[in-house]
């Protein structure tokens, strides 16, 4: 945290000083670890297996908040008979299918009281498609039943809080040092001082970043981190939670509102082509009739921003325009787009703020992709790699790629900066931070509002008139932002369409005050309903700057936090069954029956994430959906059962609880389970993206080291914007790796020497930095040693400071819920010495590719074959 | 006004101020220095002071050196402990290591082959903390943003002849770029080697051979400001104000951290009697100055001068007395 988000780790700093214990659990020792009460460094990619043994501390010493577990949680709820776990299945959960690589989920759901009902045809579609990740949306998953068993006592075999402890029983101190290489006391020690900081009078947070996210299996690293919040009772609750910290000013932002190929604003799913083919049947798959939470809102929401988008071309009587909408026919991710290019049928592409050439996995492949397009836009501050690969990416040295067969018309445009245009920013507490222009964008630079405004307004110019039903889709839009007296758009006009407006009644043209207002039959329009209010009676709220100093702790007058201004989510959590605070030293949100003329309501330090006058009392009358389908103390209200899910009966792919699997390249056999890694991972099997044999292939120890890869605090991301400021270039100017003493000492290593890193994809090299900062660990009886790799630089002859991206080392196997690559770790092996240039180098790869007798199928058959030699993808 | 070269006294007014300000400083602590740079950068942009090379030094995460005519903030790292012997031998092979050849040009493939990991007979690698050997027991990362100590008795002035260097009305040691005319008698005047003169190319390089250092951002806290290194600095490990206030502070500080269990802590420069009369930018150190590459003992480098005058004014004297005994003797 503080490498790569120095300016919030001030707040770490402030808590350490009132007497937090900050605890660092990382591969290497960083700029964090240096600062922090314990480092504990551990192997990459086996946080499940550290995770998991710390679920596994708790519920044997029975150190969890019971209180809060038995009523907040679903550790009571009962699970069906045909579900088996992968301690019975040595690493699968029931439902497997490995011809396609996939779950059947139906085993995984809670059981219902008509259990011996079967179930009828439709339901059995709905369990089909509750978890496909990519068309989910951000909703709670749906569940098959909305009554269902439990049992508080928690004795029930099949209940989940059983379940959970037998799944990981066998994640002991012992198997965590095997798997992880952290000696049994170390972990016992962040074990104690985690539950011992937990419970009525205390709370612990989680911060995690894409260190977590980055893996074949990364949605499960969160979800087990989130499996100890909530036996420990640290959701809902002050000085809790998991923090992602996001890689960039405003990625919460840009999935809020989204950049992502899946999702409509306020994690609407983007509807599907063949099952949402009307409106019916999309707002029918979000949400269901006696379905509780608020989630069965969608249908206002969706026709809200159908209105905000279509205006008064959406009609009740045309679905609102919901035919204009694009519909998806499959994975349309960066990868799979990437891909696409490759081969052809992606001719155009827009490179907003990215520099995939540098920055993203698989460089080579995004390089080549590039090459094979007929347009590119690249709108940057810099002329970056990306910009400028026909000419000098490492392919035109090799010879694989020649500039003059390069048909790829690259347009350049030039962009404004933060600082020279207004917008907002949302960070990881969901909160938005209004920025106003400091100083005009020299030259030619425009702001990306501006570019899309003027490209949307062309685009429109050019189809005035046309007759084509498809054109519809630009023509009906609304696009009449106000524009400044440079015809720049206002950003402000742009927050009140995102803000939603009353559009009838007395109150038409009113901002929304909330996202409860709005409504199904037209009457009003919002961008984004997780966001309405954020402009409540015509002020931005956003840009509200009052200092904590001059406010309660909670400074609820800086900035706005979605949604309704909700600083802390499930904030009824806070709060006992009864309503009352869990202790006074953390009381934040309750129940006050004095207010309310007597009737009460809830209160507190923050904005109640509760309906304000449902007593703690309420029980939902039978049959009741939607909110009022939810009880006075089920404080998770966006979850279809009201609970926080210790184990997730739908919504994921791999699993319903997190169980440690190796990563896709790992020269370690899984010491937990005989399958070797994710069995749902998604492969990519091409000549173009070979993956290094693990543990149990052969030519395995070709690849013996670990690589990771990570950023430094001196650069940005793929360096668009620091590797050409010459203030921080010169802070961090080459491409380096860190090695410890003893690979340096194994290998013939030489600090400010070179050395060549290789896998099956490439060979880059960089310059040594042998560090005690980077620690063998004893693995499963072996020495595993990892090697450090920043990705900040990148070959091109325009930026201050240049070099090998580490980027070109990874491939691809991405995580099947949410197509992120594994790109936090990877095998390797690394020599001393520069590489090869020119076409020497791919002579030199694929001498190393026959030697480990690389094909398309190594590594690349998620079902680990049943014997346990060599055999996998061979 | 005293004009005395050694021990305290309140600057400015030593030096003539009369409507001189509470005299300024910093106070960096280096207990919660992440090593983020944001100083060094802060530093360059508002003064801008130009780019300093793009050599990487494999000293850690430090790319800076040290102190200079273009870097005026300088982060240090110093990795601590850890002691896998290899470290040192392979820091030493390091220094004979040829740098930047690429030897590897038209590989030969043979001598590519892989070699399998061979047991070296080193000692186990243990985690830091794990105990063990203790080996790599008490591994630490220090960081220290340094910076021009703003000396109470600043050498660099006194030796300054052409009036270049001034001590300003917040008791701060300036050099004024369009008088200094390159003679460098301040760079070893400064007991820290924190003052040199900027290479570069003549014509090209802003103020190329004129001697340069942190002002304290002299433009900045006239109007003010506070300078722009303690500006940027994210968790206030560098602290700027009133030198009697941020003293008191630093006190306050390194008492919390002795309760905390932290012994080694301790505050650099801040006493006025040592050999510079306090330091107007001092520390909060977590080991030995030494560690920091800082001097344990700092002495002005001009104090005896007075005396060094007086013998030497003594000795001419002599001379001359000999010598014109020695003709008036011979006369006689």
């Amino acid at each position: 945290m503080a490498e790569c988000h120095p300016v919030g780790f001030q707040w770490v700093m402030e808590a350490k000083k009132r007497g937090a214990k900050v605890i660092h659990i990382d591969p290497r020792f960083t700029r964090t670890s240096a600062l922090a009460d314990q480092h504990v460094p551990i192997r990459v990619g086996s946080d499940i297996a550290f995770l998991g043994g710390v679920v596994r501390y708790i519920l044997e010493n029975e150190k969890d908040f019971r209180e809060y577990v038995v009523a907040y949680t679903n550790a009571a709820t009962i699970l069906r008979e045909d579900f088996v776990d992968t301690e019975d299945l040595d690493g699968l959960f029931s439902g497997y299918d490995p011809e396609t690589a996939s779950y059947d989920g139906q085993s995984w759901q809670y059981a219902g009281h008509d259990q011996d009902a079967s179930p009828n045809t439709e339901d059995e579609q709905d369990a089909g498609s509750h978890g496909s990740g990519h068309e989910l949306g951000g909703r709670g998953a749906t569940l098959e039943h909305s009554v269902v068993q439990r049992d508080e006592t928690l004795q029930h075999p099949r209940c989940v809080y059983q379940v959970l402890k037998r799944h990981y029983a066998r994640y002991t101190p012992e198997v965590v040092e095997q798997v992880c290489g952290i000696p049994k006391e170390q972990f016992l020690e962040v074990c104690e001082a985690v539950t011992a900081n937990s419970g009525r009078e205390r709370t612990t947070c989680w911060v995690y970043s894409v260190g977590w996210t980055h893996h074949s299996t990364g949605v499960q690293y969160i979800r087990g981190s989130a499996i100890i919040q909530l036996l420990l009772g640290n959701m809902g609750r002050p000085g809790g939670g998991i923090l992602a910290l996001r890689g960039h000013a405003s990625i919460q932002g840009s999935t809020d509102i989204p950049t992502l190929f899946n999702l409509l604003p306020g994690y609407l799913p983007m509807p599907m082509a063949g099952e949402h083919d009307s409106f019916a049947d999309y707002v029918g798959t979000i949400s269901r009739p006696g379905m509780k939470g608020f989630w069965t809102g969608a249908e206002a929401y969706t026709v809200s921003l159908l209105k905000a988008w279509y205006g008064d071309a959406a009609q009740p009587e045309n679905d609102f325009c919901f035919d204009l909408l694009p519909k998806l026919t499959g994975d349309h991710g960066t990868y799979r787009t990437v891909l696409d290019q490759i081969d052809g049928t992606v001719e155009g592409y827009f490179l907003v703020g990215q520099n995939p050439a540098v920055g993203s996995a698989q460089a080579k492949l995004q390089r080549r992709g590039l090459a094979n397009l007929k347009w590119l836009v690249v709108r940057d501050v810099n002329l970056i790699e990306s910009a400028t690969f026909w000419k000098d990416a490492p392919e035109i040295a090799t010879g694989e790629l020649v500039t003059e067969d390069i048909a790829t018309e690259v347009f350049f445009l030039p962009a404004a900066t933060h600082v020279e245009k207004a917008g907002s920013f949302t960070q990881t507490q969901r909160m938005v931070q209004w920025r106003h222009k400091a100083v005009e964008p020299p030259d030619d630079a425009r702001s990306d509002l501006e570019f899309f405004y003027q490209l949307g307004k062309r685009l429109r110019e050019r189809l005035a008139g046309s007759t084509d039903p498809k054109d519809r889709m630009l023509l009906d839009l609304t696009w009449d932002y106000r524009v400044d007296e440079h015809g720049e758009p206002d950003p402000v006009s742009v927050l009140e369409e995102i803000n939603g407006r009353f559009l009838t009644g007395e109150r038409a043209g009113d901002q929304l005050p909330g996202f409860t207002s709005m409504k199904a039959d037209g009457s009003t329009s919002g961008g984004c309903w997780i966001y309405t209010g954020i402009n409540k009676d015509g002020v931005n709220q956003a840009a509200r700057r009052k200092p904590g100093g001059e406010q309660d702790w909670v400074a609820n007058e800086w900035g706005w936090a979605w949604p309704m201004d909700r600083r802390t989510l499930y904030n009824r959590a806070s709060a006992d069954p009864e309503g009352k605070p869990w202790s006074e030293r953390k009381a934040y949100v309750w129940w006050d029956q004095t207010m309310n003329d007597g009737a009460g309501q809830w209160t507190g330090h923050d904005v109640p994430d509760f309906e304000l006058t449902k007593p703690p009392s309420y029980r939902p009358p039978e049959g009741a959906g939607g909110p009022e389908g939810l009880a006075g103390d089920d404080p998770f209200i966006m979850q279809a059962d009201g609970k926080g899910w210790l184990y997730a009966p739908s919504g994921l792919l791999d699993g319903p609880m997190p169980a440690h699997y190796e990563p896709h390249e790992s020269p370690v056999r899984n010491p937990l389970y005989h399958q070797q890694a994710n069995p749902t991972r998604q492969v990519i099997r091409r000549e173009d993206n070979l993956s290094n044999p693990s543990a149990g292939d052969d030519g395995a120890h070709v690849f013996p080291y670990v690589f990771t890869t990570y950023r430094l605090t001196e650069h940005h991301t793929a360096g668009g914007m620091s590797r050409w400021v010459p203030y921080l270039a010169e802070l961090q100017p080459e491409m380096f790796c860190e090695v410890s003493p003893e690979l340096a000492q194994e290998r013939g290593l030489v600090n400010l020497g070179f050395a060549t890193i290789v896998t099956s994809r490439t060979a880059i090299e960089a310059r040594v930095l042998v560090t005690d900062r980077v620690t063998p660990l004893t693995v499963d009886g072996r020495v595993v040693h990892q090697i450090g790799l920043p990705y900040h630089w990148g070959v091109g002859n325009e930026a201050h400071v240049s070099g090998d991206s580490a980027n070109d080392l990874l491939g691809l196997a991405l995580d099947p819920n949410v197509h992120i690559q594994e790109s936090k770790v990877g095998s390797c092996d690394i020599q001393p010495g520069r590489r090869p240039t020119g076409p020497a180098l791919l002579r030199y790869v694929e001498e190393y590719r026959a030697r480990a007798g690389v094909t398309v199928h190594t590594g690349n058959t998620q079902l680990t074959a049943p014997d346990d030699g060599p055999g996998e993808g061979t | 006004m005293s004009n005395s070269l050694y021990g305290p006294l309140d600057p400015a007014p030593d030096a003539g101020w009369r409507d001189e300000q509470p005299r300024k400083g910093f106070f960096t602590d280096t207990s919660i220095c992440i090593g983020c740079k944001a100083c060094e950068v802060a530093c360059k942009e508002w003064n801008a002071v130009p780019e300093d090379g793009l050599l990487m030094l494999g000293s850690s995460y430090d790319n800076s050196g040290s102190l200079g005519a273009s870097t005026w903030r300088h982060v240090k790292f110093i990795e601590q402990g850890g002691g896998s012997s290899a470290t040192d031998v392979l820091n030493r092979t390091a220094d004979s290591a040829l740098v930047g050849d690429r030897t590897a040009l038209g590989t030969d493939m043979d001598a590519l082959e892989l070699r399998a990991p061979v047991d070296l007979g080193m000692p186990t690698a243990q985690l830091p903390g794990a105990g063990g050997d203790g080996a790599r027991a008490e591994f630490r990362w220090l960081m220290e943003s340094d910076v021009c100590k703003h000396c109470t008795h600043a050498a660099c002035l006194d030796v300054c002849p052409t009036g270049s260097l001034f001590r300003t009305e917040f008791g701060t040691v300036v050099v004024q770029d369009d008088i200094c005319n390159g003679c460098g008698y301040c760079v070893p005047a400064c007991p820290f080697g924190v003052i040199d003169r900027r290479i570069g190319e003549k014509g090209v390089t802003k103020n190329e051979g004129i001697a340069q250092k942190c002002t304290l951002c002299y433009d900045r806290i006239g109007d003010g400001l506070e300078p722009a290194c303690s500006k940027a600095c994210p968790t206030k490990s560098i602290q700027y104000g009133d030198v009697d206030q941020l003293r008191l502070a630093a006190q306050e500080r390194v008492d919390v951290l002795h309760a905390q269990g932290v012994h080694d802590a301790r505050l650099y420069g801040e006493s006025t009697h040592d050999g510079i009369g306090g330091l107007g930018a001092f520390f909060l150190l977590l080991d030995e100055p030494e560690v920091y590459g800082l001097p344990p003992d700092p002495v002005v480098t001009t104090r005896d001068l007075p005396v060094m005058w007086r013998k030497a004014a003594l000795a001419a004297a002599t001379m001359l007395a000999g010598a014109v005994a020695a003709f008036v003797g011979a006369g006689s």
